[in-house]
Protein backbone atom coordinates (compact mmCIF):
# COMPACT_ATOMS: atom_id res chain seq x y z
CA UNK A 1 0.00 0.00 0.00
CA UNK A 2 2.93 2.29 0.73
CA UNK A 3 4.21 1.84 -2.91
CA UNK A 4 4.17 5.16 -4.54
CA UNK A 5 3.35 5.13 -8.60
CA UNK A 6 5.58 7.59 -11.00
CA UNK A 7 3.09 9.36 -13.96
CA UNK A 8 3.45 12.34 -15.87
CA UNK A 9 1.30 15.65 -15.96
CA UNK A 10 -0.23 16.28 -18.42
CA UNK A 11 -1.88 19.75 -17.14
CA UNK A 12 -3.00 21.35 -14.22
CA UNK A 13 -5.97 23.06 -12.73
CA UNK A 14 -7.81 24.37 -9.42
CA UNK A 15 -10.41 22.28 -7.93
CA UNK A 16 -12.09 24.21 -4.49
CA UNK A 17 -8.42 25.82 -3.46
CA UNK A 18 -6.37 22.81 -4.38
CA UNK A 19 -3.58 22.31 -6.98
CA UNK A 20 -4.64 19.43 -8.94
CA UNK A 21 -3.48 17.36 -12.62
CA UNK A 22 -4.37 14.76 -14.67
CA UNK A 23 -1.39 12.60 -14.41
CA UNK A 24 -0.79 9.96 -16.84
CA UNK A 25 0.17 6.51 -15.87
CA UNK A 26 0.88 4.05 -19.02
CA UNK A 27 -2.83 4.56 -20.78
CA UNK A 28 -4.45 5.68 -17.78
CA UNK A 29 -5.25 9.17 -16.62
CA UNK A 30 -5.97 10.02 -12.87
CA UNK A 31 -6.89 13.18 -11.24
CA UNK A 32 -4.01 13.76 -8.92
CA UNK A 33 -3.45 16.71 -6.07
CA UNK A 34 -0.07 18.75 -6.19
CA UNK A 35 -0.44 20.47 -2.94
CA UNK A 36 2.69 18.21 -1.89
CA UNK A 37 4.97 19.74 -4.56
CA UNK A 38 4.57 23.04 -4.81
CA UNK A 39 7.27 23.12 -7.68
CA UNK A 40 6.20 20.70 -10.25
CA UNK A 41 4.96 22.26 -13.66
CA UNK A 42 3.29 20.67 -16.75
CA UNK A 43 5.30 17.65 -18.02
CA UNK A 44 7.33 16.63 -15.10
CA UNK A 45 7.06 13.33 -13.62
CA UNK A 46 6.14 12.51 -9.78
CA UNK A 47 5.54 9.68 -7.71
CA UNK A 48 1.92 9.44 -6.53
CA UNK A 49 0.46 7.89 -3.71
CA UNK A 50 -3.31 7.31 -3.34
CA UNK A 51 -3.71 10.37 -5.62
CA UNK A 52 -1.43 12.80 -3.80
CA UNK A 53 2.05 13.57 -5.78
CA UNK A 54 4.71 13.03 -2.73
CA UNK A 55 7.67 13.94 -4.85
CA UNK A 56 9.48 14.68 -8.48
CA UNK A 57 11.39 12.05 -10.11
CA UNK A 58 13.23 12.43 -13.89
CA UNK A 59 11.84 10.80 -16.75
CA UNK A 60 14.12 7.48 -16.63
CA UNK A 61 13.58 6.92 -13.08
CA UNK A 62 9.68 6.65 -13.77
CA UNK A 63 9.90 4.57 -16.73
CA UNK A 64 11.69 1.95 -15.03
CA UNK A 65 9.70 2.23 -11.82
CA UNK A 66 6.51 2.28 -13.63
CA UNK A 67 7.87 -1.09 -15.20
CA UNK A 68 8.46 -2.62 -12.20
CA UNK A 69 5.15 -2.09 -10.70
CA UNK A 70 3.57 -3.55 -13.53
CA UNK A 71 5.65 -6.63 -13.38
CA UNK A 72 4.98 -7.00 -9.49
CA UNK A 73 1.31 -6.85 -10.25
CA UNK A 74 1.53 -3.16 -7.68
CA UNK A 75 -0.84 -1.37 -10.42
CA UNK A 76 -4.27 -2.79 -8.76
CA UNK A 77 -4.99 0.80 -6.97
CA UNK A 78 -5.32 2.84 -10.83
CA UNK A 79 -8.30 0.23 -11.32
CA UNK A 80 -10.70 1.79 -8.48
CA UNK A 81 -13.60 3.21 -9.88
CA UNK A 82 -13.11 7.23 -10.87
CA UNK A 83 -16.04 9.21 -9.01
CA UNK A 84 -16.87 12.15 -10.88
CA UNK A 85 -13.60 12.22 -13.43
CA UNK A 86 -13.65 9.20 -16.17
CA UNK A 87 -10.41 8.28 -16.64
CA UNK A 88 -8.73 8.08 -20.47
CA UNK A 89 -7.83 5.33 -22.12
CA UNK A 90 -4.96 6.84 -24.79
CA UNK A 91 -2.57 5.32 -26.48
CA UNK A 92 1.14 5.97 -25.38
CA UNK A 93 3.53 8.15 -27.47
CA UNK B 1 16.19 -2.10 -25.12
CA UNK B 2 14.47 -4.15 -22.37
CA UNK B 3 17.19 -7.47 -22.44
CA UNK B 4 20.01 -4.86 -22.58
CA UNK B 5 18.12 -3.21 -19.49
CA UNK B 6 18.04 -6.74 -17.73
CA UNK B 7 21.38 -7.94 -18.86
CA UNK B 8 22.64 -4.83 -17.02
CA UNK B 9 20.76 -5.12 -13.88
CA UNK B 10 21.29 -9.05 -13.60
CA UNK B 11 25.15 -8.05 -14.08
CA UNK B 12 25.04 -5.27 -11.40
CA UNK B 13 23.00 -7.87 -8.89
CA UNK B 14 25.64 -10.20 -9.49
CA UNK B 15 28.27 -7.63 -8.34
CA UNK B 16 26.86 -6.90 -5.24
CA UNK B 17 25.66 -9.83 -4.00
CA UNK B 18 29.71 -10.88 -5.05
CA UNK B 19 30.80 -8.28 -2.79
CA UNK B 20 28.17 -8.96 -0.26
CA UNK B 21 29.70 -12.54 -0.21
CA UNK B 22 33.41 -11.10 -0.32
CA UNK B 23 32.75 -8.93 2.94
CA UNK B 24 30.61 -10.95 5.00
CA UNK B 25 32.70 -13.00 7.88
CA UNK B 26 29.71 -14.06 10.04
CA UNK B 27 25.77 -14.43 10.14
CA UNK B 28 23.85 -11.53 10.06
CA UNK B 29 19.97 -11.01 10.37
CA UNK B 30 18.42 -8.40 8.70
CA UNK B 31 14.85 -7.18 8.10
CA UNK B 32 13.47 -5.27 5.57
CA UNK B 33 10.12 -3.39 6.99
CA UNK B 34 8.10 -2.42 4.26
CA UNK B 35 5.93 -5.07 3.00
CA UNK B 36 6.25 -3.77 -0.65
CA UNK B 37 9.81 -4.91 0.27
CA UNK B 38 8.83 -8.28 1.56
CA UNK B 39 6.67 -8.59 -1.86
CA UNK B 40 9.51 -7.70 -4.03
CA UNK B 41 12.33 -10.13 -2.54
CA UNK B 42 9.97 -13.13 -2.43
CA UNK B 43 9.05 -12.23 -5.97
CA UNK B 44 12.57 -11.97 -6.84
CA UNK B 45 13.96 -14.21 -4.81
CA UNK B 46 16.45 -12.01 -3.64
CA UNK B 47 16.92 -13.85 -0.21
CA UNK B 48 18.02 -16.70 -2.29
CA UNK B 49 21.10 -14.56 -4.04
CA UNK B 50 22.67 -13.36 -1.11
CA UNK B 51 25.19 -15.87 0.89
CA UNK B 52 23.13 -18.30 3.43
CA UNK B 53 24.73 -16.59 6.75
CA UNK B 54 22.78 -13.31 5.30
CA UNK B 55 19.31 -14.18 6.69
CA UNK B 56 16.22 -11.46 5.43
CA UNK B 57 13.48 -11.40 8.11
CA UNK B 58 10.02 -9.84 7.46
CA UNK B 59 8.92 -6.63 9.21
CA UNK B 60 5.29 -5.24 10.02
CA UNK B 61 5.50 -2.95 7.18
CA UNK B 62 1.81 -4.00 5.70
CA UNK B 63 -0.76 -1.35 7.07
CA UNK B 64 -3.79 -3.60 5.91
CA UNK B 65 -1.61 -6.70 7.71
CA UNK B 66 -1.50 -4.75 11.11
CA UNK B 67 -4.71 -2.79 11.21
CA UNK B 68 -6.25 -4.93 14.32
CA UNK B 69 -8.93 -7.06 14.25
CA UNK B 70 -11.13 -4.14 16.08
CA UNK B 71 -10.93 -1.77 14.20
CA UNK B 72 -12.16 -3.63 11.25
CA UNK B 73 -15.11 -4.68 13.52
CA UNK B 74 -15.56 -0.97 14.16
CA UNK B 75 -15.31 -0.46 10.20
CA UNK B 76 -18.20 -3.23 9.65
CA UNK B 77 -20.31 -1.73 12.41
CA UNK B 78 -19.96 1.51 10.37
CA UNK B 79 -20.85 0.03 7.11
CA UNK B 80 -23.80 -1.94 7.83
CA UNK B 81 -25.26 1.70 8.80
CA UNK B 82 -28.29 2.78 6.78
CA UNK B 83 -27.55 6.63 6.80
CA UNK B 84 -23.79 5.51 5.55
CA UNK B 85 -21.98 5.40 2.57
CA UNK B 86 -18.56 4.01 3.54
CA UNK B 87 -15.25 4.10 1.43
CA UNK B 88 -12.22 2.42 1.41
CA UNK B 89 -9.27 1.59 -0.38
CA UNK B 90 -9.39 -1.44 -2.31
CA UNK B 91 -7.29 -4.20 -0.51
CA UNK B 92 -9.18 -3.21 2.61
CA UNK B 93 -12.48 -5.16 1.45
CA UNK B 94 -11.62 -8.60 1.94
CA UNK B 95 -9.75 -8.32 4.83
CA UNK B 96 -12.01 -10.64 7.05
CA UNK B 97 -13.50 -9.22 10.68
CA UNK B 98 -15.07 -11.27 13.11
CA UNK B 99 -18.25 -12.24 11.18
CA UNK B 100 -17.47 -10.86 7.71
CA UNK B 101 -15.70 -9.13 5.00
CA UNK B 102 -16.42 -5.37 2.99
CA UNK B 103 -17.64 -7.58 0.08
CA UNK B 104 -20.39 -9.75 2.22
CA UNK B 105 -21.38 -6.43 3.94
CA UNK B 106 -21.93 -4.75 0.08
CA UNK B 107 -23.69 -7.78 -0.79
CA UNK B 108 -25.92 -7.57 1.87
CA UNK B 109 -27.25 -4.18 0.95
CA UNK B 110 -24.97 -1.30 2.76
CA UNK B 111 -23.52 1.28 0.34
CA UNK B 112 -19.46 0.14 0.47
CA UNK B 113 -17.60 2.07 -2.19
CA UNK B 114 -13.82 1.52 -3.34
CA UNK B 115 -11.95 5.03 -3.60
CA UNK B 116 -8.53 5.42 -5.18
CA UNK B 117 -8.06 8.74 -3.10
CA UNK B 118 -9.64 10.04 0.35
CA UNK B 119 -10.29 13.41 -2.24
CA UNK B 120 -13.11 11.33 -3.65
CA UNK B 121 -14.47 10.69 -0.71
CA UNK B 122 -15.31 14.77 -0.52
CA UNK B 123 -17.01 14.28 -4.17
CA UNK B 124 -19.08 11.67 -2.80
CA UNK B 125 -20.19 13.81 0.45
CA UNK B 126 -21.08 16.51 -1.57
CA UNK B 127 -23.10 14.86 -4.10
CA UNK B 128 -24.90 12.77 -1.41
CA UNK B 129 -25.63 15.61 1.36
CA UNK B 130 -28.26 13.39 2.93
CA UNK B 131 -25.89 10.53 3.51
CA UNK B 132 -22.74 10.11 5.74
CA UNK B 133 -19.79 9.44 4.24
CA UNK B 134 -17.05 7.41 6.12
CA UNK B 135 -13.42 7.29 4.86
CA UNK B 136 -11.01 3.72 5.93
CA UNK B 137 -8.06 5.58 7.01
CA UNK B 138 -5.46 3.16 7.42
CA UNK B 139 -2.10 3.50 6.34
CA UNK B 140 1.58 4.42 7.50
CA UNK B 141 3.56 8.02 6.69
CA UNK B 142 2.74 7.53 3.09
CA UNK B 143 -0.99 8.10 3.10
CA UNK B 144 -1.00 10.24 6.10
CA UNK B 145 -0.38 13.20 4.06
CA UNK B 146 -3.16 12.38 1.79
CA UNK B 147 -5.92 11.08 4.86
CA UNK B 148 -4.60 14.61 6.50
CA UNK B 149 -5.44 16.32 3.45
CA UNK B 150 -9.45 15.09 2.75
CA UNK B 151 -10.11 15.79 6.39
CA UNK B 152 -8.69 19.79 6.42
CA UNK B 153 -10.27 20.26 3.19
CA UNK B 154 -13.83 19.07 4.48
CA UNK B 155 -13.29 21.41 7.58
CA UNK B 156 -12.82 24.69 5.30
CA UNK B 157 -15.27 23.62 2.63
CA UNK B 158 -17.48 23.25 5.83
CA UNK B 159 -18.62 19.81 4.13
CA UNK B 160 -20.24 18.67 7.80
CA UNK B 161 -21.08 15.02 6.27
CA UNK B 162 -17.59 13.38 5.80
CA UNK B 163 -15.72 11.81 8.53
CA UNK B 164 -12.78 9.26 8.54
CA UNK B 165 -12.01 6.07 10.78
CA UNK B 166 -8.57 6.27 11.87
CA UNK B 167 -6.21 3.50 12.07
CA UNK B 168 -2.95 5.01 11.51
CA UNK B 169 0.27 3.75 12.58
CA UNK B 170 3.84 4.98 12.84
CA UNK B 171 7.41 2.92 11.58
CA UNK B 172 9.90 4.57 13.83
CA UNK B 173 8.16 3.28 17.01
CA UNK B 174 7.83 -0.44 15.52
CA UNK B 175 10.89 -0.84 14.88
CA UNK B 176 12.12 0.43 18.37
CA UNK B 177 9.32 -1.84 19.88
CA UNK B 178 11.11 -4.80 18.08
CA UNK B 179 14.44 -3.76 19.11
CA UNK B 180 13.24 -3.47 22.83
CA UNK B 181 12.02 -7.36 22.72
CA UNK B 182 14.29 -9.76 24.57
CA UNK B 183 14.14 -12.19 21.87
CA UNK B 184 14.67 -9.96 19.26
CA UNK B 185 17.43 -11.26 16.58
CA UNK B 186 17.33 -8.35 14.18
CA UNK B 187 20.59 -6.92 13.75
CA UNK B 188 19.73 -4.12 11.31
CA UNK B 189 17.19 -2.67 8.73
CA UNK B 190 16.47 -1.91 5.76
CA UNK B 191 14.39 1.46 5.86
CA UNK B 192 11.04 1.64 3.86
CA UNK B 193 11.98 3.97 1.43
CA UNK B 194 8.31 5.71 0.56
CA UNK B 195 8.17 6.32 4.50
CA UNK B 196 11.27 7.99 4.19
CA UNK B 197 10.07 9.69 1.07
CA UNK B 198 7.52 11.42 3.00
CA UNK B 199 8.82 11.98 6.98
CA UNK B 200 12.61 12.08 6.25
CA UNK B 201 15.07 10.22 8.47
CA UNK B 202 15.96 12.30 10.92
CA UNK B 203 14.12 10.01 13.30
CA UNK B 204 15.79 7.06 12.64
CA UNK B 205 19.01 8.13 13.93
CA UNK B 206 17.87 8.44 17.26
CA UNK B 207 16.87 4.85 16.61
CA UNK B 208 20.19 3.54 15.26
CA UNK B 209 22.21 5.54 17.77
CA UNK B 210 20.15 4.35 21.25
CA UNK B 211 20.29 0.77 20.25
CA UNK B 212 23.42 0.87 18.08
CA UNK B 213 21.85 -0.70 14.94
CA UNK B 214 22.44 0.25 11.20
CA UNK B 215 19.33 1.34 9.53
CA UNK B 216 19.55 1.72 5.35
CA UNK B 217 16.82 3.40 3.93
CA UNK B 218 16.40 1.39 0.64
CA UNK B 219 14.04 1.54 -2.32
CA UNK B 220 11.75 -1.76 -3.46
CA UNK B 221 13.22 -2.51 -6.62
CA UNK B 222 15.56 -5.79 -6.91
CA UNK B 223 18.96 -3.72 -7.20
CA UNK B 224 17.85 -1.16 -4.52
CA UNK B 225 17.48 -3.92 -1.87
CA UNK B 226 20.50 -6.11 -2.34
CA UNK B 227 22.54 -2.93 -2.39
CA UNK B 228 20.53 -1.66 0.90
CA UNK B 229 21.27 -5.33 2.00
CA UNK B 230 24.97 -4.53 1.15
CA UNK B 231 25.20 -1.45 2.78
CA UNK B 232 23.83 -3.16 5.81
CA UNK B 233 26.50 -5.56 6.00
CA UNK B 234 29.53 -3.60 5.71
CA UNK B 235 28.28 -1.61 8.50
CA UNK B 236 27.53 -4.56 10.77
CA UNK B 237 30.90 -5.86 9.77
CA UNK B 238 32.54 -2.73 10.51
CA UNK B 239 31.13 -2.25 13.99
CA UNK B 240 29.08 0.90 12.43
CA UNK B 241 25.69 1.52 13.48
CA UNK B 242 24.25 4.92 11.49
CA UNK B 243 21.38 5.69 8.95
CA UNK B 244 22.53 5.73 5.38
CA UNK B 245 20.35 6.33 2.20
CA UNK B 246 20.42 3.87 -0.41
CA UNK B 247 17.49 5.87 -2.24
CA UNK B 248 18.76 9.49 -2.62
CA UNK B 249 17.17 9.23 -5.77
CA UNK B 250 13.69 9.72 -4.28
CA UNK B 251 14.37 10.27 -0.61
CA UNK B 252 16.11 13.52 1.38
CA UNK B 253 16.94 13.80 4.70
CA UNK B 254 15.00 16.31 5.50
CA UNK B 255 11.80 14.66 3.85
CA UNK B 256 8.89 17.06 2.34
CA UNK B 257 8.55 19.28 5.20
CA UNK B 258 4.97 20.34 3.74
CA UNK B 259 3.52 17.27 3.60
CA UNK B 260 4.43 17.33 7.24
CA UNK B 261 3.34 20.39 8.23
CA UNK B 262 -0.37 19.29 6.97
CA UNK B 263 -0.07 15.99 9.41
CA UNK B 264 0.84 18.00 11.84
CA UNK B 265 -1.41 20.05 12.25
CA UNK B 266 -4.56 17.67 11.75
CA UNK B 267 -3.21 14.17 13.68
CA UNK B 268 -1.48 13.87 16.75
CA UNK B 269 0.41 10.67 17.99
CA UNK B 270 -1.38 7.69 20.26
CA UNK B 271 -1.21 4.90 21.19
CA UNK B 272 -2.02 1.79 18.51
CA UNK B 273 -2.58 -1.75 18.61
CA UNK B 274 -0.83 -3.53 16.11
CA UNK B 275 -2.52 -6.94 14.83
CA UNK B 276 -0.56 -9.63 15.74
CA UNK B 277 1.96 -7.48 17.52
CA UNK B 278 -0.05 -6.10 20.17
CA UNK B 279 -0.41 -2.48 21.47
CA UNK B 280 2.86 0.15 20.80
CA UNK B 281 2.96 3.16 23.12
CA UNK B 282 2.68 5.94 20.67
CA UNK B 283 2.96 4.54 17.71
CA UNK B 284 0.01 5.88 15.59
CA UNK B 285 -2.28 8.86 14.61
CA UNK B 286 -5.49 9.87 15.67
CA UNK B 287 -7.70 13.52 14.70
CA UNK B 288 -6.58 16.09 16.83
CA UNK B 289 -9.22 18.03 19.31
CA UNK B 290 -10.29 20.69 16.46
CA UNK B 291 -10.76 17.99 13.80
CA UNK B 292 -13.54 16.16 16.16
CA UNK B 293 -16.35 16.63 13.90
CA UNK B 294 -14.86 14.37 11.52
CA UNK B 295 -13.83 11.36 13.76
CA UNK B 296 -16.01 8.53 12.21
CA UNK B 297 -14.73 6.60 15.95
CA UNK B 298 -16.59 9.34 18.20
CA UNK B 299 -19.64 9.88 15.96
CA UNK B 300 -20.70 6.68 15.60
CA UNK B 301 -19.65 5.76 18.96
CA UNK B 302 -18.18 2.65 18.09
CA UNK B 303 -14.75 3.08 20.43
CA UNK B 304 -15.71 0.09 22.75
CA UNK B 305 -15.69 -2.44 20.25
CA UNK B 306 -12.94 -4.61 21.68
CA UNK B 307 -12.32 -7.59 19.80
CA UNK B 308 -9.11 -10.35 20.77
CA UNK B 309 -7.49 -12.32 17.43
CA UNK B 310 -7.96 -16.30 17.67
CA UNK B 311 -4.50 -17.47 18.54
CA UNK B 312 -3.52 -20.11 16.37
CA UNK B 313 -1.81 -17.52 13.91
CA UNK B 314 1.78 -16.73 14.55
CA UNK B 315 2.16 -13.38 12.52
CA UNK B 316 3.41 -11.45 15.91
CA UNK B 317 6.37 -13.52 16.23
CA UNK B 318 6.95 -13.43 11.94
CA UNK B 319 6.35 -9.50 11.91
CA UNK B 320 8.80 -9.13 14.79
CA UNK B 321 11.00 -11.44 12.41
CA UNK B 322 11.28 -14.38 15.07
CA UNK B 323 9.56 -16.83 12.46
CA UNK B 324 9.11 -17.49 9.06
CA UNK B 325 5.87 -17.98 7.13
CA UNK B 326 6.61 -21.45 6.61
CA UNK B 327 7.41 -22.11 10.45
CA UNK B 328 3.51 -22.17 10.90
CA UNK B 329 1.78 -25.41 10.81
CA UNK B 330 -1.51 -23.80 9.68
CA UNK B 331 0.28 -22.16 6.45
CA UNK B 332 -1.16 -23.30 3.25
CA UNK B 333 -4.07 -25.37 4.78
CA UNK B 334 -6.59 -24.43 6.65
CA UNK B 335 -4.63 -20.31 6.30
CA UNK B 336 -4.53 -19.14 2.77
CA UNK B 337 -5.01 -16.01 1.09
CA UNK B 338 -8.86 -16.85 0.74
CA UNK B 339 -9.11 -18.34 3.90
CA UNK B 340 -6.53 -16.25 6.43
CA UNK B 341 -6.10 -16.48 10.29
CA UNK B 342 -4.65 -13.74 10.48
CA UNK B 343 -2.57 -10.48 9.64
CA UNK B 344 0.54 -11.23 7.53
CA UNK B 345 -2.18 -13.72 5.16
CA UNK B 346 -4.59 -10.78 4.83
CA UNK B 347 -2.97 -9.05 2.46
CA UNK B 348 -0.42 -9.09 -1.12
CA UNK B 349 2.32 -7.34 0.80
CA UNK B 350 1.66 -9.51 3.96
CA UNK B 351 4.92 -11.84 4.00
CA UNK B 352 2.20 -15.21 4.31
CA UNK B 353 0.65 -14.24 1.57
CA UNK B 354 3.61 -13.34 -0.56
CA UNK B 355 5.18 -16.61 0.35
CA UNK B 356 1.61 -18.72 -0.67
CA UNK B 357 1.54 -16.43 -3.92
CA UNK B 358 5.28 -17.40 -4.82
CA UNK B 359 4.81 -20.99 -4.39
CA UNK B 360 7.30 -21.30 -0.84
CA UNK B 361 5.57 -24.10 0.83
CA UNK B 362 8.90 -25.78 1.37
CA UNK B 363 11.31 -24.90 4.39
CA UNK B 364 14.07 -26.35 2.03
CA UNK B 365 16.29 -23.79 0.51
CA UNK B 366 15.70 -23.38 -3.81
CA UNK B 367 19.82 -22.70 -4.97
CA UNK B 368 19.56 -19.52 -6.79
CA UNK B 369 21.51 -21.02 -9.66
Amino acid sequence: MCLGIPGKILETFDSKGLRMAKVQFGGIVRETCLEYVPETAIGDYVVVHVGFAISKVDQEEAARTYRLLEEMGQLAELDAPPIGDRPKREELP
Amino acid sequence: MKYVDEYRSETLARNVTDEIRRIQTRPWVIMEVCGGQTHSIVKHGLDHLLPQEIELVHGPGCPVCVTPLEMIDKAHAIARRPDVIFTSFGDMLRVPGSEADLFAIKSQGADVRIVYSPLDCLKIARANPDKKVVFFAVGFETTAPANAMSVWQARKEGIKNFSILVSHVLVPPAIAAILQSPQNRVQGFLGPGHVCAIMGYEEYEAISSRYRVPIVVSGFEPLDILEGTLMTVRQLEEGRHEVENQYARAVEREGNRTAQDLVAQVFEVTNRKWRGVGAIPESGYRLRHEYREHDAELLFEVEKIDTTEPSVCISGQILTGLKKPHDCPAFGSPCTPQTPLGATMVSAEGACAAYYAYGRYMKSKIVAD
